[in-house]
């Protein structure tokens, strides 16, 4: 791609010795070469280096000090436990063995972090607000209701009682990655209501002997 | 025969627009790219379909494989104050030169009594230092200060930046400028360990915080 020079062809060959007429045209091409490269670097570092963050409101700490706080009574709520790379649950209250429930002491159940695993147990669990979700989307669609109307309603939706409430509990075994997965399938099936809260030894035993 | 003449043109074209372009783009994204800094400690984060973006004005607790605590605060002026508060606290004598080292550096993890040795040390050795992370168990909490003087320098500097906002006659929103608080886990870090800082955050009454983590499609 160099230059030509222009119509200077014969007249250098014909004796007279005159200085040289350089073209004034610089070749371009390795600038542009290094701009396009460096371009590519920005452009690509600039898009993938922004990092996510997902949020999480944990429940306040429960002053010691006033101990006979009653605990509410959660309706509809299922409690994960977390293992290294299990997921525990049971739904409802927690039995312990000296004082079993209506269906005597509280049993665990296993599942695993795949879609046929959490993701259907929750979108079961979760059925209204997905229902609810879906209704809204349709009018959203149609342009029915705005878009601040859509949030509110599914925030609404989310804090019903037929809604689905989460506690996840972990033990010394469970990883980050683990805790992060089970979040984002909360999220994934728009749970409203999750809760990390600390786990009970009658529980850990429970794990404990269910790992065995 | 008559000839057919072609037309004679330069088989070079003026690049001159695209260059300019071209260099106009690169300054853009340059100026626009903020680097990351260099971190002490590699995390792997784990995945979500999370698609907020990090905000501005945080605090960020780095929690690597091995259980280690390691603490950042965005802001040069809010460091300064931060560093000013816990040296006073501590009694840790600081020499300037190793003040602004402070300032401009980014995530840390030691002891107060490592601190200023930290500091001496060049970026390459600092990543080899020999630590613990920061104290954060019940006899000695380090990382209960660093978190609530950290979050008062933040809100401190969050307030001037709002003033300036407000100055500007833009009409910014309160909320943007308060602090953030940021979990960095590494994605095999045991849970019983981030449990150990999140239960200081929510020691402070900090009760929102934020997990960073890598992006994954949604399924629809």
């Amino acid at each position: 791609m160099a230059e030509m020079v222009e119509g200077g062809g014969d007249s250098q060959h014909k004796g007279k010795k005159r200085a040289k007429k350089s073209s004034t045209r610089v070749d371009m091409t390795p600038m542009v070469d290094l701009a396009f490269l460096l371009l590519t670097f920005f452009v690509l570092t600039a898009t993938f280096s922004k990092p996510k963050v997902m949020s999480l409101i944990y429940p306040a700490k429960i002053d010691p000090k006033d101990e006979k706080v009653d605990q509410p009574k959660i309706n509809n709520a299922i409690t994960f436990l977390l293992s290294k790379d299990k997921i525990y649950y049971y739904s409802g209250q927690f039995y312990p063995v000296d004082k079993p429930g209506p269906n005597g002491p509280t049993k665990l159940e296993v599942t695993n972090f795949g879609t046929n695993g959490v993701r259907k147990l929750l979108a079961d669990g979760n059925k209204y607000v997905l229902s609810e979700k879906k209704i809204y989307n349709s009018q959203l669609k149609k342009k029915e209701i705005q878009d601040s109307t859509y949030l509110r309603h599914l925030l609404e939706a989310k804090k019903n009682k037929k809604a689905l409430k989460v506690l996840i509990k972990s033990d010394d075994k469970a990883t980050c990655k683990n805790f992060i997965d089970l979040i984002d399938e909360l999220k994934i099936a728009e749970i409203g209501v999750i809760a990390p809260v600390e786990l009970m030894p009658q529980e850990n035993e429970l794990i404990q002997s269910k790992i065995k | 025969m008559p000839k057919i003449k072609t037309p004679k043109g330069s088989p070079s074209i003026d690049m001159t627009p695209m260059v300019d372009l071209a260099f106009l783009l690169v300054t853009f994204f340059m100026l626009s790219a903020s680097f990351r800094s260099s971190e002490p400690v590699d995390v792997d984060v784990p995945t979500s379909i999370s698609d907020k973006i990090i905000p501005e004005n945080v605090i960020v607790v780095t929690i690597d494989v091995k259980g280690r605590v390691f603490f950042n605060l965005a802001g040069e002026e809010a460091r300064r104050e931060l560093l000013e508060s816990m040296a006073n606290k501590y009694s840790a004598k600081m020499n300037k030169d190793q003040k602004d080292k402070f300032a401009f550096m980014s995530t840390f993890g030691c002891s107060m009594s490592e601190l200023p040795a930290y500091l001496n040390l060049e970026a390459n050795a600092q990543k080899k230092f020999p630590t613990l992370g920061i104290p954060c168990d019940s006899t000695k909490n380090e990382l209960k200060d660093w978190i609530s003087f950290g979050n008062r320098a933040a809100l401190n500097s969050g307030k001037t930046a709002y003033v300036e906002a407000k100055n500007k006659g833009q009409k910014p929103n309160v909320n943007d400028f308060k602090p953030k608080f940021i979990l960095r886990v590494d994605s095999k870090a045991l849970y019983k360990d981030a449990q150990k800082v999140i239960d200081v955050f929510r020691d402070l009454n900090l009760n929102n915080l934020n997990f960073i983590t890598s992006m994954e499609l949604a399924p629809i």
